[in-house]
């Protein structure tokens, strides 16, 4: 029941046959689940994004909202088992990388496509320098002699701004502080010029002050690249800067999606309000934060209907019974929710 | 660095006291005279017994028999057996003998425990990981004259693969058993820890990232994983070395070696302390400077200790 349902999300960008759309990367109708010892969690329900050269798509979610998973299954570095795609395909040019062989697949990582993680101190390997982490990419990929890498590897941390990135080089990880060591992490990703930049929470490990400068970073690298960049992210703040489309994901599904200037004025889905509505304000100091009240739902139970509909204010009896499908609402967005027309048209 | 080598060599000499004379005063304390049995039937002359009393300070107190035998180590003398015979010609006939079993079973613990042990971490719950799980347990239960007199029997004696024993030669291709039998129980423990340390650190974050960046997996495996992995199977197998010294009596008497453990035995049995102290006194130096060695490959291993 449930399933049929769910199929009919993949709704924008994507026309489902898999033939080629022009598209740099697109992800369509993915679903992920954990198969646990106490039992199946569907992580990702069919979600359907995509993103172009030189554009910068963020995902917005909750913690558990499958935004890092949809990321993984894009990479190809989901832990397996427990993780397994189950369904859909992830286009790179065109190609689903999901059917390619591991080795075609391979060679997308880090040149086609490059990633970013949240915590640079567990994610750089501790007892390598960090020179040698970002020289190794120009030597193991592409051969470059050991001077020659390292001289470029030099200036990739030129680009990112590490000041003496000379005497930088031969320290280790551990030596770094944390903002360096996510600059760190960009140059070793961009590396290979990479096409398509996924930063997965690049700044939540981060001092609020270093946050931004990381942010700017990214946005100034992104655009002298025009590279596509999926940010994924939980913080509103840091989203209105620099992205170009938003995509806001709940329980492995996306409920809402547009762009930025859209978004923030008028939201489609009660979750992009609730959440929009949780920003604290300057104008309203002193008084209680809002929150989106109750938890997400258990991922091995989704509530039948909308996923949302125990915590909607807006809920009604239709919310519980059927599933609503990410339809298109006006130009370039869509939301999955059964009274979209209504919140936009409200005043 | 160099003042950390310093204070862990200065470390070493309360260490050394310590230990040599705890051994010293074990040995000489075991009740019994030890004149007894020396000389045959009847009993040792009294010139004997008191050129040996005077030699040994026998009369004295354990303070300056210990005090004297030190004394003669730093001048290089380990001292005479009761029947003459230099205790420095014992140790240097005996302990090349041992020391090469010991590298060898250290060789091959290491080799094959390591490889068991990365490719059973890698593929957890696989075939090969039951078969090396099931081995090694089988390895760690089995006493090492067991494993010892089957291994020999059926390599030795039934298919005549090897030759049962070891010649006074030591050639290297008949110390492969003998060193296989002396190491087995080390290489079991080699192969779980490498294989736990493996799978551990498989999922962590680096090893994602090595991924992610689009390395062929021979290189995030040899690499990236395997660097880190090796940490605590160093210390195994640096501390190891001493032990496989130490622990080689059996294996040595099983094939006929001419080694420490061998003299040990007999020096025991005869009562001769002194050969006893001194084949114990050299094992414990290479104990301790093998686990200096440990700790400076530790920094080598792994740049986040330093030492200061």
């Amino acid at each position: 029941m449930s399933d049929i349902l769910v199929s009919e999300q993949s709704a924008p960008g994507a026309d489902g046959s898999g033939r080629p759309s022009g598209r740099l990367l697109e992800v369509d109708d993915l679903r992920v689940e954990f198969r646990t010892r106490d039992g199946v969690a569907k992580v990702i329900n069919g979600v359907t994004y995509h993103v172009d050269a030189g554009e910068t798509l963020a995902v917005l979610g909750e913690s558990g909202s499958g935004k890092s998973v949809t990321a993984q299954a894009i990479m190809g570095i989901l832990d397996t088992p427990p993780g397994f795609v189950t369904g859909g395909q992830v286009r790179f040019h065109g190609k689903d990388m999901l059917t390619m062989s591991a080795e075609e697949r391979r060679r997308i990582r880090g040149e086609g496509i490059a990633m970013i993680f949240q915590d640079a101190l567990s994610a750089l390997n501790p007892v390598f320098t960090v020179g040698f982490q970002i020289a190794e990419q120009f030597r193991i990929r592409r051969g470059i002699g050991r001077a020659e890498a390292k001289k470029r590897a030099i200036e990739m941390l030129d680009q990112v701004k590490i000041p003496n990135a000379k005497d930088r080089f031969s320290n280790y990880p551990h030596q770094f502080s944390g903002g360096m060591r996510q600059r760190a992490m960009i140059a070793m990703s961009l590396a290979l010029d990479p096409e398509v930049l996924i930063a997965d929470e690049p700044t939540t490990a981060l001092d609020v002050t270093v946050q931004a400068q990381i942010m700017d970073l990214l946005a100034e690298l992104q655009r002298e690249r025009q590279m596509g960049m999926i940010l994924i992210t939980h913080d509103l703040g840091v989203v209105a800067d620099v992205a170009d489309r938003i995509a806001v994901m709940y329980a492995g599904r996306i409920v809402e999606q547009a762009d930025v200037y859209d978004l923030y004025a008028k939201p489609a889905h009660p979750y992009t309000l609730g959440l929009l509505d949780s920003i604290p304000r300057m104008d309203e100091k002193g008084q209680q934060l809002r929150t989106i009240k109750g938890l997400p739902p258990n991922l091995m139970n989704i509530p039948p209907g909308c996923p949302f509909n125990p915590r909607c204010p807006m809920a009604q009896p239709v919310c519980r019974e059927k599933l609503p499908p990410l339809l298109q609402i006006g130009s370039g967005r869509s939301s999955a929710c059964h009274f979209a027309e209504e919140l936009v048209n409200r005043d | 660095m160099g003042r950390y080598l310093l204070r862990r060599l200065l470390q070493l000499i309360p260490v050394f006291i310590g230990t040599t004379f705890l051994i010293y005063w074990l040995v000489w304390s075991v009740p019994g005279d030890p004149f007894a049995g020396k000389c045959g039937d009847r009993g040792c002359p009294d010139n004997f017994r008191e050129v040996m009393t005077a030699k040994y300070h026998l009369n004295e107190s354990i303070w300056v028999q210990y005090a004297s035998y030190m004394k003669n180590l730093f001048q290089g003398d380990f001292g005479i057996t009761f029947s003459g015979r230099s205790i420095n010609d014992i140790i240097v006939t005996s302990y090349p003998n041992t020391l090469k079993l010991a590298v060898v079973a250290l060789t091959i613990e290491a080799v094959i425990g390591l490889s068991a042990g990365v490719l059973s971490g890698l593929r957890r719950n696989g075939f090969l990981d039951n078969l090396v799980l099931v081995s090694t347990l089988f390895l760690i239960a089995l006493p090492v004259f067991v494993v010892g007199f089957v291994l020999q029997w059926l390599f030795g004696v039934k298919w005549g693969i090897v030759t049962p024993t070891v010649s006074n030669e030591m050639r290297f291709t008949e110390l492969i058993l003998p060193g296989f039998v002396l190491g087995s129980a080390s290489m079991a423990y080699i192969a779980r820890v490498a294989r736990t340390s493996i799978a551990e650190n498989r999922r962590a974050d680096y090893v994602r990232t090595a991924i992610a960046k689009g390395l062929p997996m021979r290189r995030v495996v040899g690499v990236h994983l395997l660097r880190n992995s090796l940490i605590p199977v160093v210390t195994l197998l640096g501390t190891d070395l001493g032990a496989l010294m130490g622990g080689a009596i059996i294996t040595e008497g099983i094939f006929g070696i001419n080694g420490i453990g061998r003299q040990v035995l007999r020096a025991i049995v005869t009562k001769e302390s002194a050969t006893v102290v001194s084949i114990v006194v050299v094992l414990v130096v290479v104990y301790l400077l093998m686990n200096l060695l440990v700790d400076l490959l530790y920094a080598a291993l792994d740049p986040r200790i330093r030492y200061e």
